[in-house]
């Protein structure tokens, strides 16, 4: 019995996601009086795969085959079920990001295993099997409730944390024995943002929304952003205007965050914007309506003119940076 | 080529979330109905292939999963444009209930369009399990899609940025954001006609649940934000850095 947990890496490299992943299934491990092993696919050096056992898990499986660079949800699907019935996982843990969500569903078919996606902390009750899971974009948490033998969580962003607990680490090589038909996508082209800090990967995200008055006031949010080490974000009208990129869109419709310390910089909060962003930990608004409802959401708050605090913000940031 | 669009039926996005008194079960009474925001533009999507010049697209047919009155929001996809409705009779327990329900009307389509979660219950699952149940090829976070013959092109967004690629058909596109600009409206016309398009209703397969929810909670209630004046925009970085301890 274990808990297999499924680590993705972006050109060869694990990301805090998953991370995230391996703490949370090492956790869930002990609680269910269970093995963790974590599980990787794809080409991925030895030398990055013993990162895992900073985060105490001390059995990797790893299939090198290049052919998974392609991130082909049904191959890999296929790949991480053949893990499952190796190791005998009764859990399988996957962060919640384009590559977990994608295979999680097909997965689960597979394990014929019930599905809890966007699952916060640790289960509540093992018996029956009860997990918190973010439900109405973060405007409800749902107890869900899995009554299959095996089980599939996707792990939501920031919601537990990386736990650092270092062990030593046993690799062993797999091989999940796919043919050429697996893997049916071709990829043409990768466009890879470089040098920009990912928003789902963000500690602290900067958005802007209407209140910035047009896209030649950005300057003042990228600048901030950069002193921080922050993302840069934007509500929905922003992103519909063209200001800013869909990309950077983050509310309802566009992407969930949930970052330690988000500022919402004129951005007056609609329901779908609060519920893109009500996970993160710290909220800061400005905004010159004082009857906004970003301040409902918000932790610490300015009623006025975003274009005279955002200097003075810059101005302290970088005072603090120094 | 035949598409196939699944259509979530949800509460309207600016819905106020309430639950009975037991919190056991959402409380619909004064909720308006909408088609999920992803499966609306990728219903969008999906008529703006079939009316692009020399189309290949034959027919675009709308599935859900639901019982009688979640036939406007069907209706609403026919009066925007798809040519056939079907609904399977059934209330919509889990991803796997409702995945396995459309697994039968998906037969004879060479693209489905699913979207990326609902809005509701944000399961993302049920078309990725749909695919599986189908054996079918899925692409997940697509963000744009490109009709060729016997193929799609198809970007998707990955961590970090976006990849372009082919897929053979029969497939299964999850789609996000970006796959069409804006959703279509349903005009007055398209209303009129939606009212004598087909709609078929079918009955549901016996399929076990296997998840459920005991109950739901809303979140706890935020402390009251602290303010600061404009002329005290500095004091409040210190307190993110001293208080908060978030910088």
């Amino acid at each position: 019995m274990s808990v297999l947990i499924y680590i993705d890496n972006t050109d060869g490299k694990f990301k805090k996601a998953g991370f995230e992943a391996v703490s949370y299934g090492v956790a869930l491990a002990a609680q269910a009086g269970s093995e963790a092993v974590a599980v990787s696919l794809g080409n991925v050096a030895e030398a990055e795969l013993l990162k895992l056992g900073n985060y105490g898990v001390s059995k990797v499986l790893s299939s090198t085959d290049e052919r998974f660079a392609s991130m082909d949800n049904q191959a890999a699907a296929k790949a991480l079920a053949f893990a499952a019935a190796k190791v005998g996982a009764e859990i399988v843990v996957l962060a919640h990001n384009n590559l977990g969500k994608a295979i999680a569903p097909r997965l689960a078919v597979k394990l014929q295993a019930g599905l809890v996606s966007n699952a916060t902390g640790l289960p509540l009750n093992l018996s029956p099997f009860t997990v918190n899971k973010n439900v109405f974009t973060g405007k409800a948490i749902g107890h869900a409730v899995v009554h299959t033998a095996v089980k599939v969580l996707t792990l939501s962003y920031n919601s537990y944390g990386v736990v650092e607990k270092p062990v030593s680490v046993n690799i062993e090589a797999f091989d999940a024995g796919l043919g050429d038909a697996d893997f049916g996508l071709k990829v043409e082209q990768t466009q890879k943002v470089t040098g920009k800090i990912l928003l789902s990967e963000a500690e602290i995200v900067v958005a802007g929304g209407r209140g910035m008055k047009g896209p030649e006031n950005w300057g003042g949010i990228e600048e901030l952003a950069e002193i921080l080490g922050a993302g840069t974000a934007c509500s929905r009208p922003v992103s519909d205007e063209g200001w800013r990129s869909h990309g950077e869109h983050v509310g309802q419709t566009g992407k969930i965050i949930a970052p330690n310390l988000y500022f919402a910089l004129g951005i007056s909060g609609a329901i779908q914007h609060l519920g893109g962003v009500s996970g993160s930990k710290v909220i800061v608004a400005v905004n010159k309506d004082p009857d906004a409802p970003i301040f409902e959401a918000a932790d610490y708050g300015i009623v006025g003119d975003v274009m005279k605090v955002l200097p003075q913000f810059i101005e302290a940031a970088k005072e603090l940076k120094a | 080529m035949k598409i196939l669009v699944l259509i979530g039926n949800v509460p309207d996005t600016t819905t106020k979330i309430k639950f009975n008194a037991d919190k056991t079960a959402f409380d619909a009474a004064g909720v308006q109905w909408i088609i999920n925001p992803w499966d609306e533009l990728a219903l969008t999507r999906a008529m703006e292939l079939k009316e692009a010049p020399g189309s290949k697209v034959e027919s675009v047919t709308v599935a859900n999963v639901g019982r009688q009155e979640t036939e406007a929001t069907l209706r609403k996809a026919l009066a925007i444009g798809a040519d056939k409705a079907i609904r399977v009779d059934a209330d919509a327990r889990d991803a796997f209930y409702v995945a396995s329900q459309l697994a039968k009307v998906c037969q004879g389509f060479d693209l489905i369009f699913a979207g990326v979660e609902a809005s509701d219950y944000n399961g993302a699952a049920v078309g990725g399990m749909l695919a599986e149940l189908l054996g079918m090829q899925s692409v997940s976070a697509v963000s744009g899609l490109q009709a060729e013959e016997g193929f799609v092109r198809i970007t998707r967004e990955i961590e970090g940025g976006s990849q372009t690629l082919t897929a053979a058909t029969p497939l299964m596109a999850i789609v996000q954001k970006g796959i069409a600009k804006e959703p279509r409206i349903p005009a007055m016309r398209g209303i009129m006609m939606a009212r004598s398009k087909p709609l078929e209703v079918l009955s549901p397969v016996d399929t076990e649940t296997r998840v459920s929810f005991a109950s739901f909670d809303l979140p706890p209630a935020k402390a009251a934000c602290k303010k600061f004046s404009e002329e005290q925009a500095k004091e409040l970085i210190h307190a993110l850095r001293d208080e908060a301890k978030v910088l």
